[in-house]
């Protein structure tokens, strides 16, 4: 199988997907890039190159760039969906979700139950999440627990290019809104991806590596630093499980709560401040269904309570890293 | 302008008029007697406005509405019966009863579905113009909103969006007076709201919305435009509202003669003195009218004070389509 990077699988995700079905839209801000320039359409491709060349491949009436309107895009995306499109919108970082929550969470989550099943909304929304990369507190977020909570939505957190490519295939042909997160520093890495269309089904959650001391759930950006943890851990023989729930709307339990029970110990890795969160979402489950099997209390590694600095001694610290992993994990087995 | 309509497309009218004014003044009734509850909003003093831009649509073409959308919906056609057992709650409604008052949807005939939030309809309006511009249905879709929402951001964004995309989305904004107690005078800051929608690239009118013929003259100029995907076009229709926002609000900013002249503005008395002068219908054709809708309504209210509520087993289902 042919190695690819996260955004190339998500590219040929899209790609395929518009060849196979023509409702499939592609909407957002730079999603060709250079509408009314001196260059022309198409010259840029999303501000990360991820949406690069559909326009030349599929044209402006089906890669739409857009204002910057973040309501009017998902407004536009909702009343195409509801029609009959399969619109694939972007909202560039997901910081930028505030101006068009509306659109989201009370009309697209809700239409189909409001009106009494009789709605479908088929549309993606795709966007970055993610601090590391020195951006700031407005354009560096992890944001998975706002939309987790909202019933309607599904949210998709991809953490390799094979399952990006999977899960975001899975996510257009789904006829419910999707909430598609992508980790900004995750685009550069790669994995053997078929060239063929495949789909993962949501709500399955994949073990990245198997171990009977701890297990590890990470989400997103923080499966490197899990896997990072775990390679030291393993050194002074504490084998940890990793668990990628991959999508945390719906959210794969059955997995969580069997590596619990083979391990005994939990820590959660999760890039969201540590209130309300996933985080603390899981330890809550586990703790309500898994009583028996802990050996130790649940572990939480997150950001801490704030926004997202900027100067890269803070935003270093702020994240969860390999060495805050171990410490928690090391907590966990040496627990009396 | 009259005699381009058939005397059935003259009735057609009347009845949908006719229609929304029963319904409410019912609904305003059953209201104070209990059998609805939560929060209704009546479209009374503005019948001619939703009729006169819904008469020429089909069930191809879309509307969205807004929490004042009962009379949206009668007039592209929704059923008196399961509108009536939406608004109460009851199971057989047009959503089951979980939708109520602010969020009527019916698909089948074109309606994208009331909505409670004040300029949520325009930008969902112009996603569902894209739809029609991207399949080339040669139809159009129409965002009902009010003046309120007419200084919503959503609004701007949608209108612009329409513009740049250059989809057949119409954007019909009825100016009753107010956005819930704050008067329109107050609140929107331009002149017009037509001029600020013309600001935006696109063919912008103001009309009187308690004037059948002059909203539906109106729209035939705005469906030319959307019909051959020219691109959007902006409606601003005068009717000011005979209650207050909701129903039961004393209307304490509003002075006596002020209502009076509102109610003194009939659409319904206008189009009957104006196609019984030229002629065209009879009073007793209108009076016709008149008691098959009462006779309507009266079953309705029956069929819903009698209908169940939904079973609790409804509670969780339809949250997602696909598997969850």
């Amino acid at each position: 199988m042919p190695m690819k990077s996260v955004r190339t699988a998500i590219n040929e995700a899209i790609a395929q997907e518009m060849e196979r079905d023509p409702n499939v839209i592609v909407l957002g801000e730079d999603v060709a890039g250079g509408q009314g320039s001196s260059n022309g359409p198409g010259s840029v491709g999303g501000v990360f190159g991820v949406t690069a060349g559909l326009y030349d491949r599929f044209g402006g009436e089906r890669v739409i760039d857009t204002p910057i309107s973040e309501s009017a895009i998902i407004g536009t995306a909702n009343g195409a969906a509801l029609t009959g499109m399969r619109p694939v919108a972007e909202i560039m970082f997901v910081d930028f979700i505030g101006v068009c929550m509306d659109q989201v969470y009370n009309q697209a989550a809700k239409f189909r139950y409001m009106f009494g099943g009789k709605a479908k909304t088929p549309w993606v929304l795709r966007s970055m999440i993610g601090a590391g990369m020195r951006a700031g507190a407005q354009h560096s977020q992890t944001l998975h627990p706002l939309f987790t909570m909202i019933p309607g939505l599904k949210v998709v957190m991809p953490t390799n290019a094979y399952d990006a490519k999977g899960l975001l295939i899975e996510a257009i042909r789904d006829d419910d809104p999707v909430i598609f997160l992508e980790s900004k520093t995750l685009y550069e890495q790669e994995a053997d991806v078929p060239d063929e269309a495949y789909t993962i089904p949501f709500g399955e959650a994949e073990y990245v590596r198997e171990g009977d001391d701890v297990t590890l759930v990470a989400m997103g950006g923080s499966i490197l630093h899990a896997k990072a943890a775990a390679e030291a851990l393993a050194q002074d023989g504490i084998e940890c499980e990793i668990v990628d729930p991959r999508t945390t709307s719906p959210l794969d339990e059955e997995t969580i709560l069997e590596s619990v029970e083979n391990t005994g110990r939990l820590v959660i890795v999760d890039e969201s401040p540590p209130r309300c969160s996933l985080a603390s979402d899981i330890a809550s489950i586990v703790a309500d269904k898994g009583f028996k099997s802990l050996k130790a209390p649940v572990k939480k590694v997150t950001c801490p309570h704030t926004p997202v600095p900027f100067a890269p001694s803070l935003e270093d610290e702020f994240l969860p890293n390999a060495s805050r992993i171990i410490a928690a994990a090391k907590s966990a087995v040496d627990y009396a | 302008m009259q005699l381009q309509m058939s005397r059935d497309d003259l009735i057609r009218a009347y009845r949908r008029m006719t229609a929304i004014r029963q319904f409410e003044e019912r609904v305003e009734k059953e209201f104070a007697l209990g059998n609805i509850h939560g929060f209704a909003h009546v479209y009374l003093g503005q019948e001619a406005s939703g009729v006169g831009i819904c008469h020429e649509l089909t069930d191809d073409d879309w509307i969205g509405s807004t929490h004042r959308g009962h009379g949206h919906c009668l007039a592209k056609g929704c059923e008196i019966g399961p509108m009536m057992l939406e608004i109460m709650g009851k199971e057989g409604g047009l959503c089951n009863g979980k939708g109520g008052s602010m969020h009527i949807a019916d698909f089948d005939k074109g309606m994208l579905g009331a909505n409670a939030i004040v300029g949520g309809s325009p930008p969902i309006a112009v996603g569902a113009a894209l739809t029609q511009k991207l399949k080339k249905t040669g139809n159009v879709s129409v965002a009902f909103s009010g003046d309120g929402a007419s200084n919503q951001g959503t609004t701007f964004e949608a209108m612009n969006m329409a513009v740049v995309l250059e989809v057949p989305a119409i954007f019909v904004i009825e100016d009753n007076g107010y956005g819930e107690h704050t008067a329109a005078s107050y609140a929107v800051g331009a002149p017009s709201i037509a001029e600020r929608a013309a600001s935006f690239g696109m063919p912008a009118e103001t009309v009187d919305g308690t004037d059948f013929f002059a909203v539906r003259d109106a729209m035939l100029r705005a469906l030319e435009r959307g019909r051959s995907a020219e691109g959007p076009y902006t409606i601003v229709t005068e009717c000011p509202r005979y209650l207050g926002h909701f129903v039961g609000d004393p209307q304490p900013y509003r002075s006596e003669q002020e209502i009076a002249e509102a109610r003194a503005r009939d659409g319904l008395v206008n189009f009957r003195a104006r196609v019984t002068d030229a002629g065209l219908l009879s009073d007793e054709d209108l009076d016709q009218v008149d008691q098959e809708i009462a006779a309507e309504v009266e079953t309705a209210v029956e069929t819903g004070i009698a209908a169940p509520q939904p079973d609790v087993s409804a509670l969780e289902a339809d949250v997602y389509a696909s598997a969850y």
